[in-house]
């Protein structure tokens, strides 16, 4: 039974804009997927426990945890990745918030951040540090103590 | 020349870590790469009978199973405590016993699942107070239970309590914790394709000391051995020194022939990546009737788990940062590192200075409780004024302790200030008028950073004009390469943006130590300007030499040189460094050849720094939860010049928050089986933007009179003092229950109980 669950499948993901089909074995993450078969590497992996939120992506606009979802459960559904909100040149008005406010220091939970922050600000709602803290509480920080981060996400409401 | 040394300038690294396009070692990859999983020890302590490896082999994707016994004919022994693979016991949960390697992760995990492995369970250790009691088992065959007793002391500690006005006494428990860098531990070998040696990418805070340690392990010449770090998401200590995993990977891609990775997981973080914190004190502090400290004296305990790898240190710097900034006329510290069935520990942020400053300021508030002062009087008294400097605290052994400067009254008042001790008194009073439960706490320290010899770095100016500053000194989220390009951009009359940092590769620069003890930026920041001042001293001679002039008469400027009153014949770096790294002919003149080559490495070498600080804090409790909210936390805090003040307050944050999460959250829990409980981050909590206190930060600089930049290391002081100030103001909350807190963390469950047992009611 375990040779089944890793007969491998073919699956077509649609990853910031991009059709890419590819196989994979069923018990695959999300999150492997799209760092290993599709090298998009900025999804990063802290726990694999569904806790630390480094490892989220939007799925169909809303953040997610890519370390629970496998990638064949993914067909039909929209993943936007840190490399989808990068622009081609230089930095998104979010990142360059977080660049002038000292926001990331390893920068391992940074992308984790960045998504679900945009997710945040797409809805469009004003914030109150209240709400950003709030958001953000589902995604660890270990270097920053987080108030950068809180400040970087308020600044970019003008912006974005 | 330009200001850039001290600018809150934005950092250079955050480009590629804020677009995905960070490089950390998972992301690393390679041709006919394999990937390795460990089995590991689900004993605290039993003996290996039998390894069958067979039906790992036969699992789809294996490619190849090894136990201790297949590795140890081929590797040196004893380079560490622990073997790389355990051979004929364990002695900790998750203590490595054999590797699989596979395709993929997916398949090597299989793999470990199908290894069986016989075992006998033997007596288990998890109380040093077992360990150390007569008749004990033997934690570790042949190796004793005590590793080590440190007296660390100085002056006539007797003499001074016989006159003593006031004894205090405490015993004061701290338990097991451990950093949690967000990302885990992780290793990358590839082979030479003649097999004769290897390159092994690793997230190390030492990449020479683990060129050192691998080519002993594997028997090779350092030279054989490149390490390279890449992005490293966070470390806080606990990537430091050679881990069994990285000699396993290493050996396993010569062996194999193939690039090899191994990625730990969270999982195997909590057992197999090292813990701290966890000591035992009994300490007595003695003073005049007036409070005056005469002599300190505590007998404490370092569980150090199973293996030494750091404990040593943790003990040291714990005894040696007891007297802090105060005049303390006798101290003995006596330490016992003792051995236990649990995790291996080393340092990490603050490498047991939270626990000496916990010690010492725990003991000043129950002085200043004992002779009816108020607890920042208490410390007013007793501190070293600022013009003692430099100041012999009187430690002589492991180093002397002579601290270089500072302004601790200055330090002390202004946190006071900030935090309106003046007026605690009556907040608190309207605060339990309207039932609330607030109180405000206070702790002061010194930390020596900076210490432990020297670091290195490289300037080179490469045929193009290129800038690139090398170091050993790696980063993993502290700005290395922002506070590099600064000092080099300042010595160099260069924009930053044109300087190039280049960290953690051995093969880069010959000798190095590492990342820790908030040493980096000031050794090796040091170390930049040397190097860069030598290079520009190379490049004016250079220009000189093609203007045709004595270098006394070149300026230097803005990336060009001219002769002084003739600013427009201009010669570039570029011209400059394209004469000076020739790849034809060049005439020689009469004066002879030039030194060729835009090129320094230097070591700076310097007795430690001193970095001090206070942090008062104000907190809110609830008596019916055990709920701790922190209302405002104030730091002041001087670590001499500041590179990069940006840099510095991100230190600052960071570790405040550490230190916090030490108090209120964090505690490693084992069974009396040695059963580790606490391994995913739902039995773990890490602080998150719920417990982030409203923080104030204030600085002071005092430069340091030990290197030319002035400054000391900021790394682990927002985490060093936390611990005593938090504890402190809950305490203070709850003072009306007659709470006497002695025991860390401070978390619900412990402060229920606490209130549950005191007698005293409001
Ligand atoms: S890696 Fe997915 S939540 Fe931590
Ligand atoms: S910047 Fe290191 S974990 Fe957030």
């Amino acid at each position: 039974m375990a040779e089944a669950s890793i007969q491998p499948l073919t699956v077509t993901l649609k990853v910031n804009g991009r059709d890419y089909t590819v196989t994979v074995e069923p018990r695959w993450t999300l999150a492997d997927v799209l760092r290993h078969q599709l090298g998009l590497t900025g999804t990063h992996v802290g726990c694999e426990q569904g806790v630390c939120g480094a490892c989220t992506v939007l799925v169909d606009g809303e953040p997610a945890r890519s370390c629970l979802m496998f990638a064949v459960q993914m067909e039909g559904h929209e993943i936007v990745t840190i490399e989808g909100l990068t622009p081609e040149a230089g930095l998104s008005p979010l990142q360059e918030a977080f660049h002038r406010h000292h926001a990331l220091q390893c920068g391992f939970c940074t992308p984790g951040m960045l998504v679900t922050a945009t997710a945040l600000l797409n809805q469009g709602k004003p914030l109150t540090e209240e709400t950003v803290r709030e958001a953000l509480s589902g995604n660890l920080c270990r270097c920053t103590g987080y108030q950068f981060i809180v400040d970087a996400v308020m600044d970019a409401q003008g912006g974005k | 020349m330009a200001n850039w040394v001290g600018q809150a300038w934005d950092r250079i690294e955050d480009l590629r870590l804020l677009t995905g396009r960070g490089r950390f070692v998972a992301d690393l990859t390679a041709p006919g790469l394999v990937s390795v999983a460990f089995v590991r020890s689900p004993h605290a302590h039993a003996a290996i009978n039998r390894v069958d490896l067979e039906p790992a082999r036969r699992t789809p994707g294996v490619v190849a199973a090894f136990s201790g016994a297949d590795l140890a004919p081929h590797i040196a022994l004893g380079v560490t405590e622990q073997p790389p693979l355990a051979l004929q016991a364990v002695h900790y949960v998750g203590e490595p016993v054999a590797v699989v390697v596979a395709e993929d992760r997916y398949a090597a995990e299989d793999g470990v699942e199908a290894v069986a492995v016989d075992w006998t369970p033997l007596p288990v250790v998890t109380d040093v107070r077992v360990a150390l009691a007569e008749g004990a088992p033997t934690v570790v065959a042949g190796r004793p239970n005590l590793i080590a007793e440190r007296r660390i002391g100085y002056g006539d500690v007797a003499a001074q309590f016989a006159r003593a006005a006031v004894v205090v006494q405490e015993r004061l428990v701290i338990h097991r914790a451990t950093a949690q860098p967000l990302e885990t531990r992780g290793v990358m070998a590839i082979p030479d394709p003649d097999g004769s040696g290897v390159t092994v990418w690793t997230t190390t805070q030492s990449p020479h000391e683990l060129r050192r340690s691998l080519a002993r392990s594997l028997r090779l010449s350092e030279d054989k051995v490149r390490v390279r770090t890449p992005d490293v998401g966070g470390s806080f200590g606990v990537k430091n020194r050679l881990y069994p995993e990285e000699v396993v990977v290493a050996w396993l891609a010569m062996r194999l022939v193939r690039p090899v990775r191994w990625i730990e997981d969270r999982l195997e973080h909590f057992a197999a990546t090292q813990h701290e914190r966890e000591q035992v004190h009994e300490v007595e502090l003695a003073a005049d009737a007036e409070g005056r400290l005469l002599a300190l004296r505590d007998r404490f305990v370092v569980d150090n788990g199973a293996y030494v790898r750091g404990g040593v240190t943790v003990m040291q710097r714990t005894a040696m940062t007891i007297p802090g900034p105060y005049r303390l006329p006798a101290l003995e510290a006596v330490g016992r590192l003792v051995r236990t069935h649990k995790t291996p520990i080393g340092p990490y942020r603050g490498a047991g200075r939270p626990q000496g400053c916990f010690v010492m300021e725990r003991m000043m508030d129950r002085l200043a409780e004992a002779v009816g002062q108020d607890r920042a009087e208490v410390r007013r008294r007793n501190l070293i004024p600022p013009d003692a400097f430099p100041y012999a605290t009187g430690i002589e052994s492991p180093e002397r302790v002579v601290y270089d400067s500072g302004d601790f009254p200055a330090v002390l008042e202004e946190a006071l200030a900030l935090a309106g001790w003046d007026q605690a008194a009556a907040r608190i009073e309207a605060a339990r008028q309207e039932g609330r439960w607030i109180g405000i706490g206070l702790a002061m320290n010194v930390e020596d950073t900076g210490g432990g010899g020297y670091e290195g770095a490289r300037v080179r100016v490469d045929g193009n004009g290129e800038v690139t500053v090398y170091s050993g000194a790696v980063a993993q989220g502290q700005g290395h390469e922002t506070a590099f390009a600064q000092v080099a951009a300042e010595v160099l009359d260069l924009p930053p943006e044109r300087i190039r940092v280049a960290l953690g590769d051995t093969d880069d620069i010959p000798l190095g130590i590492g990342t820790f003890g908030s040493r980096a930026t000031t050794l090796a920041g040091n170390a930049v300007r040397e190097s860069a001042i030598a290079v520009r001293r190379q490049i004016v001679e250079w220009a000189a030499r093609l203007l045709e002039a004595d270098p006394e008469d070149v300026v230097w400027e803005g990336g060009a040189a001219y002769v002084r009153g003739v600013p427009e014949r201009r010669i570039s770096l570029e011209a400059i460094a394209a004469r000076a790294n020739p790849l034809t002919p060049i005439p020689m003149g009469p004066e002879g050849p030039l030194p060729l080559g835009l090129e320094a490495t230097t070591y700076f070498q310097s007795a430690p720094t001193y970095s001090s600080g206070c942090h008062a804090c104000w907190v809110e409790v609830d008596p019916r939860t055990g709920q701790v909210r922190v209302l405002d936390y104030v730091v002041v805090h001087d670590c001499g010049r500041m590179l990069n003040p940006k840099l510095v307050e991100g230190q600052i944050y960071g570790g405040v928050l550490f230190g916090l999460s030490t108090v209120l959250l964090e505690e490693l829990r084992y069974g009396e089986d040695g059963q580790l409980l606490t391994t995913t981050f739902l039995d773990y909590p890490l602080p998150t933007t719920t417990e982030m206190p409203p923080l104030r930060i204030a600085h002071r600089e005092t430069p340091s009179p030990r290197n030319p930049l002035g400054i000391k290391g900021a790394g682990e002081s927002g985490t060093i003092p936390a611990l005593a100030a938090l504890t402190a103001a809950v305490e203070d909350a709850l003072k009306p229950f007659g709470v006497h807190l002695t025991e860390l963390p401070l978390t619900p469950e412990r402060l229920l109980q606490a209130l549950a047992q005191s007698q005293s009611r409001p």
